[in-house]
């Protein structure tokens, strides 16, 4: 009980950080605050028990933390503009509507109020995550922490289901970090730009 | 133009300090992702911190300096064969079986050498992750300045 209450207060603290850096005035100060959300995550990961998560939410994060700051640092104007107050209630509660909808059903709807399990659903907190959709749930991770070390070599369990039971998973993974860096190189690079730019000064 | 000027680097203390860990940095990285299989860490979170180590030489010595390590160039081309070299990896598994089949042999659990393809798979992704978020760095924070004069220095 005593890690669920720990990471109960890191959930409100991330919840408050992120609060913070949605009605921040100042755009550096919602950088950090984001950055002080995911640290928090990564002591999350690192009390259930995932370090392998933890070290790459903690790098991320560092990597993140300092190109946003830089980016932030760069621009002239670090003021945001506020929307119109009628759009910001329609937004809030649109959103929280969506939020009560998809925890309702990630739960089990109407099953979930009569006391039953439906599969498919959120499991229990600490259950294997992977849980096949048949009438009998049967948890293929048992199989995986049972046989990965014999069927792979690899010691490290995690590392044996990413790039050798799901390594078609880590291959799509892969293709949409290397489409979402071509895509920055496309949209910042500067021999087009210029180009057009110039025309535009022209005009 | 106006505002600030093209960065060139930080001062001495930040340079002998980058100096002396950005080896030790891209080094970690390195080990982090070649022990994947045996320890926590893997690809990826190798690849983020050898972004990393870039990233600090950049800011540290300025753009024009650094350009003798990180350019945008070896950054497209280590991406680019990063990818390449995992889809190998993946290929190479259908003198086996299939897409993906572990093709080398299991080995001995808990050394280096073991896993079959694992530590290949993970060296693919730690090239492809640096680079990529090394360019990425370079197009987002270095290449131009953001802002209302986006893309007018250096005319």
């Amino acid at each position: 009980m005593g890690i669920e209450l720990f990471i109960v207060a890191l959930l409100g603290f991330m919840l408050l950080a992120s609060l913070i850096a949605v009605e921040a005035k100042d755009l550096l100060s919602a950088v950090i605050s984001v950055g002080a959300a995911g640290f928090a995550l990564s002591v999350i990961d690192l009390l259930l028990g995932a370090p392998d998560l933890a070290i790459t939410q903690v790098v991320v994060e560092v990597i993140a933390l300092v190109l946003l700051v830089r980016v932030v640092l760069r621009r002239d104007d670090t003021s945001v503009t506020e929307p119109r107050d009628a759009l910001r209630t329609a937004t809030a509660l649109l959103a929280g509507g969506i939020i009560l909808a998809v925890t309702f059903f990630a739960i089990g709807g109407m099953g979930a109020v009569r006391g039953e399990r439906t599969p498919g659903t959120i499991p229990a907190f600490g259950e294997p995550k992977f849980v096949q959709a048949d009438a009998e749930p049967r948890p293929v991770s048992a199989d995986y922490v049972a046989k990965a070390a014999e069927e792979t070599g690899a010691a490290n369990a995690v590392m044996a289901v990413l790039l050798d039971y799901r390594a078609y998973d880590t291959l799509g993974e892969a293709t949409v970090i290397f489409v979402s860096v071509l895509g920055a190189y496309v949209i910042l690079r500067r021999v087009g730009r210029r180009k057009s730019e110039a025309k535009e000064d022209e005009a | 133009m106006n505002g600030t000027p093209e960065h060139e680097g930080m001062t001495l203390v930040v340079r002998s300090t980058a100096r002396l860990i950005t080896g030790f940095i891209a080094v970690f990285g390195v080990y982090v992702a070649l022990t994947g299989h045996v320890s926590p860490g893997g690809g990826f979170a190798g690849g983020v911190i050898l972004a990393a180590a870039a990233v600090l030489v950049v800011l540290a010595f300025g753009r024009r300096a650094a350009s003798a390590l990180v350019t945008e160039r070896t950054c497209h081309t280590w991406d680019a064969a990063g990818a390449m070299g995992f889809l190998v990896v993946a290929v190479l598994g259908y003198f086996v079986g299939g897409f993906f089949v572990n093709f080398l042999p299991v080995g001995r659990l808990h050394e280096l050498v073991s896993g079959g393809m694992i530590p290949l798979a993970n060296l693919a992704i730690l090239v492809k992750v640096g680079a990529g978020l090394a360019g990425a760095f370079l197009a987002l924070a270095a290449w131009r300045r953001l802002g209302p004069a986006a893309g007018r220095t250096e005319v």
